[in-house]
């Protein structure tokens, strides 16, 4: 562009709208329902160690989300949120990335985080808030973080990590990093002033980051159709200046290919790029909703035979990958080995004391000091009331 | 009357004035067919339509912006904003916008007849992001109106006289206190008159202040004091802003001394305030230094929040240490 106003200026004497739906976004399909390749669709190249760890990891977060669901019910934790349906997005998407590229989640990719390495002990310190969690207990439920696996702390707020990531892929470049860093958020969230603010700053200062949009057709109870009118997320990105894919979320080859395409263009050029995944929240949106008041079992039985995992392992089975009846021990194996370790992680003690006013500041402030000081000198004068802390006071 | 929980009165109080009157409207995150994610505006737009009673996008600085202009329009937009720890967006459209309307204008434009409704407080396993007690940040705003119920019979009576109110009203509910809080509530319209404290229960030794969920936790803490045979006036603030200073200097200048009780931080929480506005009110009648129980400073913990608390034997000490001083 030359002139002041950096728009293009095709002239025309007649008045004309132009329509949204001029543009056409395709989706990225490869791998079908049976586990064949769509014609002419080609396979990411993918070492036979890889998939199984993404097959393994995407199992893995299936069979936590049962049975953390369960001890939500049971009232073990208080608080969970599944990704059923859409483990082939986050897995697809972390698989694509190298270790030291930076992850900012929403709150339900813990399959892109089960994929940097976080251990089964890590997700059950966690979900307890024991004394063990990297988090110090802090936060709700499947807010995890870890610096170690260049995994950003979740936060509830909706929308906030997506300029922050513009931010630190900024960063990223200055320091001349040969990384990138992913920012994941909902169709839901992509209403958020932060998503518009935060695009827009990426795509302005070239900053190396792919946005990657879980597009699940919910937020909580409000369905897509009622949070936006455009074509899906992706177009949002065309109007800043950006390049979009779209892919079919519960196809982890696509997925795959789209993320490594990203990320390529992303450092190549030092460009934002978006992907918009489209896949389905099978799920409730955590333990505390229930679909049944704003959607039917039909609908979600029709999503339900999209499994992104059964597709998987079709394909992996007919690689010679995977062996069914092997698959079906490592899943039992699976299902014992959590439930020993949330055993093992309820019992751990809560957070000392002292972590109620660490970490406010680098270092707690004297009115705090004084703070915590008092409340010590209230608990030991009623130790009944405050059973977690009273026996540790020193 | 009717036995009613907190929840229940919120929904009965949006259905009556959306029935009363035409410009009414109930928007926010999941508040259409689901109803809010507590079901606050449940059946509403079954019954109302859904030009009248709709889901948004989810967008707290849109919620507020869409509402500012539907109430410059001359309508009474009742928006919800799903957790007050998620206001935070909207904070420009309120503090710079919803609150200087009418006084940037001269009074050619307003904002009155706008409510935004707000789930707040702790006490449910929510940590930093579903526990916080945003109201003084509010407070510290000239044009805003800051309601806290205690109770569904306050709930019902305050939200209808904040939709009445010809100045945009802040309105918090106390999350906790959704369904546990119960009692018989008219089935009839009525208004409880904003900026009025209540004097929950006579005591002549000492005077104990809070609101919302707070009240609960009062009670109890005079209870105990009580058995040590101190007898306690207890009164609900109600409005935050503007607050009932006579009210609550009236109870002092009789009692002598003061304990509030709020959940919000300490440093910069609405007890400073007053505070501040009652020693000068009350100088020569206080007996003892004025208390505040109040949340510490540090975000809401989730593992500690028992230890964290303003809780009901914190204040029982404060009472004590006041009448001891």
């Amino acid at each position: 562009m030359t002139n002041p106003n950096n728009a293009t200026i095709t002239t025309v004497h007649t008045a004309e709208f132009t329509a949204g739906d001029a543009l056409k976004i395709p989706t990225l399909r490869i791998l079908r329902d049976d586990g064949s390749l769509y014609e002419g669709a080609v396979a990411p190249e993918l070492d036979k160690a890889t998939a199984i760890k993404m097959y393994d990891t995407m199992v893995f977060t299936r069979v936590l989300d049962e049975r953390m669901l369960a001890a939500q019910r049971q009232g073990r934790i208080s608080f969970y949120m599944q990704c059923l349906g859409e483990e082939a997005t986050t897995v697809g998407s972390a698989a694509a990335l190298t270790e030291q590229d930076m992850i900012m989640a929403q709150y339900r990719e813990q399959g892109a985080l089960r994929y940097r390495g976080f251990t089964l002990e890590q997700f059950m310190n966690q979900l307890f808030s024991n004394e063990k969690d990297l988090g110090k207990g802090r936060q709700m439920p499947v807010h995890y973080g870890s610096k170690d696996i260049y995994y950003m702390t979740i936060s509830s707020p909706l929308g906030t990590q997506i300029p922050q990531a513009s931010g630190y892929a900024y960063a990223q470049k200055l320091r001349g990093l040969p990384n990138t860093t992913i920012c994941y958020f909902g169709e839901g969230a992509a209403s958020e002033g932060d998503f518009h603010a935060g695009l827009n700053m990426a795509a302005v200062h070239k900053a190396p980051v792919i946005f990657f949009c879980r597009n699940n057709g919910y937020a909580i109870s409000t369905p897509a159709s009622e949070q936006f009118v455009g074509d899906g997320i992706a177009c949002r990105a065309v109007g800043y200046g950006m390049k979009a894919l779209r892919v079919d979320g519960a196809d982890i080859l696509a997925v795959y290919q789209a993320t490594k395409m990203a990320r390529d263009h992303a450092l190549k050029h030092n460009e934002p790029v978006l992907i918009e995944s489209i896949a389905y929240r099978l799920g409730a949106h955590s333990s505390s909703d229930d679909p049944s008041g704003y959607r039917s079992k039909e609908e979600e039985e029709k999503w339900r035979q999209n499994d992104p995992i059964a597709r998987f392992r079709l394909w992996l089975v007919e690689k010679g990958w995977l062996n069914e009846a092997d698959d079906k021990a490592t899943i039992e194996a699976l299902r014992s080995e959590i439930l020993d370790a949330l055993k093992v992680a309820e019992k751990v003690a809560k957070p000392g004391i002292e972590h109620l006013i660490s970490d406010v500041y680098a270092e707690p402030i004297p009115a705090l000091q004084q703070q915590l000081d008092e409340l010590k000198a209230h608990i030991r004068n009623y130790p009944e009331a405050y059973p977690v802390t009273a026996g540790r006071l020193d | 009357m009717a036995k009613m929980n907190m929840l229940q009165a919120i929904n009965n109080a949006l259905d009556l004035a959306m029935a009363k009157d035409d410009s009414v409207v109930c928007f926010g995150e999941d508040v259409g067919h689901f109803g809010g994610v507590f079901r606050a505006t449940s059946k509403l737009q079954e019954k109302y339509g859904k030009a009248r009673c709709f889901n948004t996008p989810l967008t707290e600085q849109g919620i507020a912006g869409f509402a500012n202009g539907m109430a410059a329009q001359g309508m009474k937009p009742v928006a919800e904003i799903q957790f007050a720890d998620y206001i935070f967006p909207a904070f420009d459209q309120i503090v710079n916008e919803t609150a200087k309307f009418r006084y940037r204008s001269g009074n050619e434009f307003n904002v009155g007849g706008l409510v935004f409704r707000s789930p707040y407080g702790g006490g449910i396993a929510g940590g930093h992001y579903h526990s916080q007690s945003p109201e003084a940040y509010f407070a510290h705003t000239p044009g805003l109106k800051v309601v806290i119920p205690r109770d569904p019979y306050q709930a019902k009576g305050l939200l209808l006289a904040s939709i009445a109110c010809p100045d945009p009203v802040i309105f918090f509910e106390p999350k906790k206190l959704y369904r546990a809080s119960t009692g018989e509530v008219p089935e009839e319209y009525y208004e409880i008159e904003l900026g009025k404290a209540e004097v929950t229960q006579q005591g002549k030794d000492i005077t104990v202040l809070a609101w919302g969920a707070q009240m609960e936790i009062v009670q109890k803490a005079v209870e105990m004091a009580e058995k040590d045979g101190i007898s306690c006036e207890v009164i609900d603030l109600r409005s935050i802003l503007p607050w009932d200073a006579d009210t609550v200097a009236t109870s002092v200048k009789k009692t002598g001394r003061l304990v509030i009780n709020h959940e919000a931080p300490l440093t910069g929480g609405f007890a400073g305030e007053i505070a501040a506005t009652i020693q000068k009110m009350c100088f020569l009648h206080l007996e003892s230094p004025i208390e505040r129980v109040c949340g510490m400073d540090t975000p809401y913990p989730l593992a500690l929040e028992k230890e964290y608390v303003a809780d009901h034997l914190k204040t029982y000490e404060a009472i004590k240490r006041s009448v001891n001083f």
